[in-house]
């Protein structure tokens, strides 16, 4: 298979990517992967590149939701328009295009929930779901690493979260 | 404070200090941040534009880190100084492509700030050599600093929001400059990268997204953002940038080793034309000056420090050029310029 980029040389690096909606296929030679880098997003702006490109990536649509067009209510972008730029408009976008983007994004990520950081100002109620859902992916993980040890201890740590939680809202009822 | 003053400091991603600096040139990490009650930055009116930079304005001067840096408006900043703060790795090729924004930055180039660049803010820490950790805790502090004051666009079970749904989640970038001349000469480059794609790990130039990559120089960074938490991702990205630099070093020993006398030509040939060139243009001495880089890491050139061999890298930068010499150079001015430099710089170095 010849390079995409000069299509010269024999293609020697293989790239599969979810570009927006579509799934793209980028086939470089040696020389032209070194020049230009293995980040596929960035031959996105070549267009005459993205022709031919396979587009298995159109199940990610299905036939209904690309006649309504829906548009968000926060910036009134719609999906198509997020196709073309691959921007979304705002932080509303990721509801009102979540069925969407879902599936989108744990193609790139491999994941839909996020861990880590957060910030100060959020309520202690969504803090406490949170912590419990990464103290359940935490888990998860040990067990997979079959770190049976340190798997009784994140188990530990979410019962008595619970636990403190259960009595929270006893108190409050009360 | 001028920006012309930071000429007279070496830039941080080429000060040549820090663990395994002579193939990691710099350690980079940056969180991608919105701010709540706003679109994105494509969709903003030129009035909240405005309130953008003065939130994120006022937000800094309340951060003990960044209180003293400098705060520049796009619109007050030439095409020039744009380049030339591209060139010192403190804006990136999409911000200084704008009219509208600022950048906000710290006297020693380790902090900076820019503003309406796809995100609204994007935070930056850099060093020297490789120690992605410690830019994760100085970034870790400032964005907590910042929250302070602003409030970020945060989802639930998505975390941070992002304009492209490739940086959502922690929003959190770690990224190596690279100096891989050996792999590059040995042709294993590209099985690297084969393998790094399969790691999630994209490669790109000297300068960023969309650049190329030129003298051997390989920007790597992370591509996965969500479902691991910050040291997570540096974690694992630490790991493979370690494995590269096994790599670089195994090619380097094999070049010494095995097929010096190919190898040792082309270094000395690369400091033959370096110091003999009456015109040269960025490409070929950022490309030549890699070979000499080696060289002299090699111990083959004696007698010339990495030190100036950083300098001269970033001062053959168009933008450099002109912001030393004070004039607007046509580009084949810059070619004498840049030749007359490197002649200067590599006068006392002999070949043997
Ligand atoms: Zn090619
Ligand atoms: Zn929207």
């Amino acid at each position: 298979m010849l390079c995409n980029v000069c299509g010269l040389e024999e293609a020697t690096i293989h790239l599969t990517e979810i570009i927006n909606t579509k799934m793209v296929e980028l086939h470089l030679c040696e020389q032209c992967a070194y020049e230009k880098g293995t980040d596929v997003k960035q031959y996105f702006n070549f267009s005459e590149l993205l022709e031919g490109l396979s587009e298995a990536g159109e199940m990610l649509k299905s036939p209904s939701e690309k006649k309504e067009a829906v548009r968000c209510k926060g910036c009134g972008i719609s999906f198509d328009d997020f196709g073309k730029s691959g921007r979304l408009g705002c932080p509303e976008c990721y509801q009102t295009f979540s069925k969407q983007l879902l599936p989108l994004i744990k193609r790139i990520h491999r994941a839909t929930q996020h861990v880590g950081k957060k910030p100060s100002k959020i309520s202690g109620e969504v803090k406490f779901h949170m912590e419990l859902r990464e103290l359940h992916e935490r888990l998860r993980k040990l067990v997979e690493q079959e770190a049976f040890e340190d798997a009784a201890k994140v188990r530990d740590l979410i019962k008595q979260l619970e636990d403190r939680a259960k009595k929270g809202t006893e108190k409050h009822g009360s | 404070m001028a920006l012309e003053d930071l000429l007279k400091t070496p830039c941080e991603w080429l000060k040549g200090t820090g663990p395994d600096n002579d193939i990691v040139m710099s350690s980079r990490i940056r969180l991608a941040r919105n701010l709540n009650g706003y679109p994105f930055s494509t969709k903003l009116t030129k009035d909240e534009e405005k309130a953008i930079i003065e939130e994120v304005h006022e937000a800094s001067l309340a951060s003990p880190f960044i209180k003293d840096a400098m705060f520049l408006l796009s619109e007050d900043l030439t095409d020039l100084d744009k380049q030339f703060l591209l060139e010192r790795h403190l804006i990136s090729l999409d911000h200084a492509s704008k009219q509208s924004g600022a950048v906000c930055l710290t006297k020693n180039e380790t902090i900076s700030i820019m503003v309406l660049e796809e995100d609204h803010l994007r935070t930056q820490v850099l060093s020297s050599g490789f120690d992605l950790h410690k830019c994760w805790e100085t970034i870790n502090k400032v964005d907590t600093q910042m929250e302070e004051k602003l409030s970020f666009a945060f989802h639930n079970t998505l975390g941070y929001l992002t304009a492209c749904p490739t940086n959502v989640g922690t929003g959190l970038r770690a990224s190596c400059m690279m100096h891989l001349p050996s792999l590059v000469l040995s042709k294993q480059i590209a099985k690297v990268m084969q393998a790094l794609i399969k790691l999630n790990i994209a490669a790109r130039g000297l300068y960023g997204e969309g650049t190329e990559a030129s003298g051997n120089f390989f920007q790597f960074s992370n591509q996965v953002t969500l479902g691991q938490n910050e040291e997570e991702i540096i974690d694992n990205f630490e790991r493979v940038i370690k494995q590269i630099i096994e790599n670089e070093r195994e090619a380097r020993k094999t070049l010494t080793d095995k097929k010096q006398e190919r190898f040792f030509d082309q270094i000395w040939r690369a400091l033959g034309v370096l110091k003999s060139a009456r015109l040269i243009n960025s490409k070929e001495a950022t490309s030549l000056l890699s070979m000499v880089r080696l060289g002299v890491d090699c111990g083959v050139i004696q007698g010339l420090e990495r030190e100036n061999l950083n300098e001269l890298l970033i001062f053959c930068q168009p933008a450099h050029l002109q912001k030393m010499t004070h004039r607007n150079l046509s580009s084949s001015e810059r070619d004498k310029e840049r030749a007359h430099l490197i002649r200067k710089t590599l006068r006392s170095v002999e070949i043997s």
